[in-house]
Order: C-alpha cells, then structure tokens, then sequence
C-alpha cells in the first residue's frame, strides 16, 4: 500500500481537489466516473503528474477510460517512466 | 465554419454542403410527419450533425432545442427525469439523437403517452441533397413565430423554455453586430456550449446566419486542453470570442509555456467577458500572462447577456477601455449607492458590463417598481425589440416575470451614464462557470443521503478568487458523532450530488442541529447559512 507515488498523489487530490486533507482517497476508488474529480481539475492533475513524475499525460487521455482509480494512475504514470 | 475535435483533422463545412445536409434532415423531418412549428429536441454533442440537424429544422419551419448531453458522472435515471420533464413541458414532436444514445432516449419518453412522435437517430437520416425551398416551410414562416427555444437549467418544476421568435432573433443580431462593430475581417472562435445563450447566439446563429467564418471546438476538449483555444485564434486569425469569467483564470493558471510556442494573439479584438460576475483580476490575470503572445489589453471587453433578451443586453470595452471604477464598499452594503470611494475607505472594484446594445432600455427599479436615479442599486429591469415571446407552455411564469411590459431581470445592478453595473442577484442563484444551478435541487439530493433529514440542508455559492468563479458548498446538519460515520455521509452527499446533478461540491460541512438559519416560514436563509459559514471558517483559520 505504502507506494510513495500512490501516496502523493492520493494526497494531493484529498488536498488540493476535495480540499479534505484528512481523507483517505481509496487506491481502487472510482474518482472520475464518480464525479469526485470532476473536468475542472483534470488540467490540474496532469500538470501535478508531470511536475512532480516527470510524465505526460496527453489531454485526449484525460477521461475515465484511461484512468479511474489512483491504481490505474499509478499503472499508467509507471508505465511511463 | 471549422468544426475541431482532439485528435481528428479540422473539418471544413461550407454554406452549399450545410444546405444540402440540412436538406436531407428535412427530407427525414417530413418523413416522420414533423410539421412547421413542431418542436424539434436535438440531443447531440457539438459536430456536424448537429449543425444539420438544427439548420434542417430552421429550413422545415419547425423549432429547434438543443439538450444537454448526458456526461459520464451524472446517473442515467436522473438524466431521464430531466428528459420526461422537460418534454412534458415543451412538448416536442420528434427527437434526434445518437444510435448508441436512443435506448436512454426511448426510456424516458412514454409512446403515446406523450408528444413525441419520433425518435430519429442520426445513422438513418436521409443523405444530404439539393434543397428545395418551396417545398420546406421555413420561408413561410413569419417573424412573430417561435424560431427556437433555449432550456434553463433545474429540476422539472423550474425548466423552462424561452421561446424566441424569428423577429426576435434577426433584432439581436442585427443590433449586436453594431454593438461589436463586426467587420468584414473578423472570425468567430467558440469552444462554448450550444444549450446555452453564450455559446449558441454569438457562436452559431450570429456568425453563420451574417456570413462570417466560425471555427468551433468542444467545451469537453477545451476544458482538457485550455491551450487549444489560443492555438485556434492564432491559426485561424481570429477576432471575436467570449468567455464566461473562470475561463480567463483556467487559461491563466493551467497552460504550459511549451503549448504557446509560435502562438499570436494579436488579431483577437473582442474578447467579452459573459454569463457569470465579471472580475477586473481575472482579465488582469489573462493579459498578464498572454501579452507577450500579442494580446492587447484593449480587446478584454464585458457584457451583461440573457437568454430572454436573446443575447446581449450591453457590451463595453469595444475600441474602449472597460469602464472600471473603486466603490465605497460601506456606503454599497448599507445603503445601496454606489458611490466613488474616498481615500481611506475600503473599496470594491466594479467593472462595467457596457452600454445597452441599440433598441434596448434598461431601468433600476426598487421593490415598489419605482425607477431609481443613477448610482442607486435595484433590479435590472430590461425592454428591447428582442425580446423573449415567453416561456413556452408556461404562462403563468412569464406574466410572473415582466412588469408594465419589462423584463425583470432578477439580478441587482446600478447604473451611471447608461454604463450598467451589476451587483448581485435577486434569487439564490448559483452560476459556476456560466451555467446556473439552482440550490434546491442540490438541497433535495442531499435529503436522499440517509442521516441527513429534509430541511437540515443549505446550498449555496461562494465566489473563488483563484478559479474565478463560484464554489459550492454544503452544509447539513447530521445527527451522528463518529467521526468515520461522518466522512461517509460528507462522500455520499458527493456523489449523490455529482451523480444527480453534475456538480462537484467544492466543500461538504457537517454540523449539529440546530446550525442552520431558517427563515420565518421555516424555509433555510440561505444566504444567512452562507455568511454563518464564512464566519465560521474565519474564525477557524482556515480556508474554506
């Protein structure tokens, strides 16, 4: 569980996107097709993806079918690097 | 027009292939029995069927409505209700839509039961063909008929349809073009949606129907890839575009360098600030970031719009700087005058939204519906030669909204030198990103989360300066102590609002009865909740 990607990010969008710091985001929780992370921030998280992981995220990939839970984020940015 | 998708070449269309492919809707249209002045409700995302489609029923006569598509958050159940209702009220005789989006479409309607008679799917419509004018009633039609309908948001009992009629329509464009100075040169860029006023008068009717070039995107690509906006202007040497106000912030904060590279921005020479409060930082933030691109400052315009005016009621800053002034916050809060600060007070920064377009009157009114002198804040009351016909199907609403023959607009503003001013709103209107929400609706999904009990709940908006636009916040009242108990409630009431509604809540407060401010019939004082919150999260320290 404790992967230090998997953690940051689940950190970032407790804080920075629900803005509920002390929520735990599930590794296998749906965040796109839920609605949790809603259009607005997908920008966000792919510029906090690049910036932090050094890997691109191309906005025609920014939808539930490239990713939906923070495993598949991880897969995706690991597959990647 | 240029029609753009992520991913897929631009697609030109021409006026002789929109024609005849709106030709062969019309062939289908009659096919189905569709008749002049039958409304016609196109569920369908933005590309080259829909613009067949809705200039096809333009062409037969009939009236076209254009239906948000379902997004993939919102609960299919609940986007069928908002269908049933919505057709229950405008009532109308066919439907086009998707193939793979005809089951949700047919689930929601009751074969007759209800007006529809057709649900016609775009794979099956006739191939596009000469038109044949006398065969089509749309030249038959005349000015005072309905042309089209544009559907508010909300719930079944708040939808409404603003009917417009041709007369209508060709007023506000022809009146708004003057406003805009439209020149021969000029090109429209648009990634706004096409439900609503914004995004289907001044980029879609107004550009196609006046013969200027329009390069159209999607509100879903550019939400994804706000940089794309830039890149069209600068490929296509565009001039005219608007924003609702978060845009000019997003496309501030969330484009890299590296997507700008050869971009120039030195053609665009009307960029309205539109459909939601207008902020001076916001177009500050935009030109500061832009400017190396080419972006003059002089382009960042303003106007105050609606769709029961069509379009545009005024527009400022075109050739002219934005008509900006420092209030006396004090003298605004207490007595409702705006009056020009004085050194040493605190101040509010009020942009002005421009002059009213030609053939349009505005008037201050107070509660009494006397008119107000300059400087005085009321309700923005607005007579034009463009205005609404009514909301279809829907009297009692429309005598509810007019008074001595002018719309009342339900927003609160004032006026200096016929320069209109807005200060906020009548009715507990939330607008996030130009679309309007309706907190009653939110209210009501958060009643369906068990533990939060009808009545013990608040909606409403608080303006983000970052994002540039309203967040919404919730707060409800719960019974239960457990700390984990409580954060399963706050994500239900998430998602039962996301999955409703489409709106992501920026903030869920629990708290404990009795926390909420009611008012004296015993309905919740919103804006009281919303002050009580802020209060609150002062006191706390924290952000909310």
């Amino acid at each position: 569980m404790s992967d230090p990607i998997l953690e940051k990010l689940g950190a970032y969008i407790a804080t920075e996107i629900l803005k509920q710091p002390n929520r735990i985001v599930k590794s296998d929780e749906p965040l796109l097709s839920s609605g949790l992370v809603d259009s607005f921030h997908l920008v966000d998280l792919s510029l906090f993806v690049e910036n932090n992981f050094g890997v691109r995220i191309d906005d025609a990939e920014l939808n539930a079918s490239t990713f939906d839970t923070l495993n598949q984020l991880v897969n995706l940015i690991k597959s990647r690097k | 027009m240029t029609i753009l998708h992520a991913g897929q070449p631009d697609r030109p269309v021409s006026y002789s292939e929109l024609l005849n492919g709106s030709a062969g809707y019309v062939k289908s249209y009659q096919g189905n029995g569709v008749q002049p002045g039958d409304v016609i409700l196109l569920i369908l995302q933005h590309g080259i069927d829909l613009l067949y489609a809705y200039y096809g029923a333009i062409l037969l006569g009939a009236i076209p409505s254009i239906m948000p598509f379902l997004t993939e958050k919102l609960l299919p159940d609940r986007y069928r209700a908002d269908l049933g209702g919505l057709v229950s009220i405008s009532r109308p005789t066919a439907i086009v839509t998707y193939p793979d989006f005809e089951f949700e479409v047919q689930a929601a309607i009751k074969p007759g039961r209800d007006s529809v008679k057709t649900v016609i799917v775009t794979d099956h419509v006739e191939s596009p063909c000469l038109p044949q004018f006398q065969l089509f009633g749309g030249l038959l039609r005349k000015p005072e008929d309905i042309a089209l309908l544009q559907h508010s948001s909300g719930t079944t009992g708040l939808q409404k349809g603003v009917a417009l009629s041709h007369q209508a329509v060709i007023n506000q464009l022809t009146n708004y073009a003057k406003a805009i100075q439209l020149t021969g040169t000029d090109v429209f860029i648009s990634w706004l949606p096409l439900y609503h006023d914004m995004g289907l008068i001044a980029c879609w009717l107004m550009p196609i129907l006046m013969g200027y070039p329009l390069v159209l995107m999607s509100p879903f690509d550019w939400i994804r890839a706000p940089y794309r906006l830039l890149q069209t202007v600068s490929k296509y040497k565009g001039t005219l575009s608007w924003l609702p106000n978060f845009a000019y912030n997003f496309s501030a904060q969330k484009i890299r360098d590296r997507d700008l590279e050869g971009v120039d921005l030195s053609t665009w020479r009307v960029i309205s600030n539109c459909s939601e409060p207008m902020r001076w930082e916001s177009h500050n933030a935009f030109y500061e970031r832009f400017q190396n691109l080419g972006l003059r400052f002089e382009s960042l315009c303003t106007c105050y719009a609606m769709a029961e005016n069509v379009f545009a009621v005024t527009q400022g800053g075109v050739n002219a700087p934005v008509f900006c002034e420092d209030i006396d916050r004090d003298t605004l809060q207490t007595k409702n005058v705006a009056q020009a600060a004085k050194p040493g007070q605190t101040v509010v920064r009020m942009m002005g939204t421009g002059k009213p377009i030609k053939n349009t009157k505005i008037q201050i009114i107070d509660n009494k519906g006397q008119v107000l002198p300059d400087r005085h804040v009321g309700e923005i009351s607005v007579l034009s030669d463009c205005m609404l016909t009514g909301y279809y199907h829907r009297e009692d609403a429309t005598k509810k909204a007019f008074l001595d023959g002018w719309y009342l607009t339900g927003d609160y503003g004032y006026l200096v030198d016929e320069e209109l001013f807005i200060t906020g709103r009548k009715k507990d209107l939330i607008i996030i990103g130009g679309k309007n929400i309706f907190p009653q609706d939110l209210e009501i999904l958060a009643y369906e989360v068990p533990g939060v009990h009808p009545g013990r709940a608040s909606a409403f908006g608080v303006f983000n300066e970052i994002t540039g636009t309203e967040d919404v916040v919730l707060v409800a009242e719960v019974d239960v102590d457990d700390p984990e108990k409580r954060y399963n409630i706050a994500d239900e009431i998430r998602a039962s609002i996301t999955r409703g509604s489409a709106v992501a809540l920026r903030y869920v407060h629990l708290v404990h009865h009795p926390w909420l401010v009611k008012t004296s019939s015993g309905k919740t004082a919103r804006s009281a909740n919303r002050e009580k919150f802020l209060q609150e999260m002062q006191t706390k320290g924290q952000q909310y």
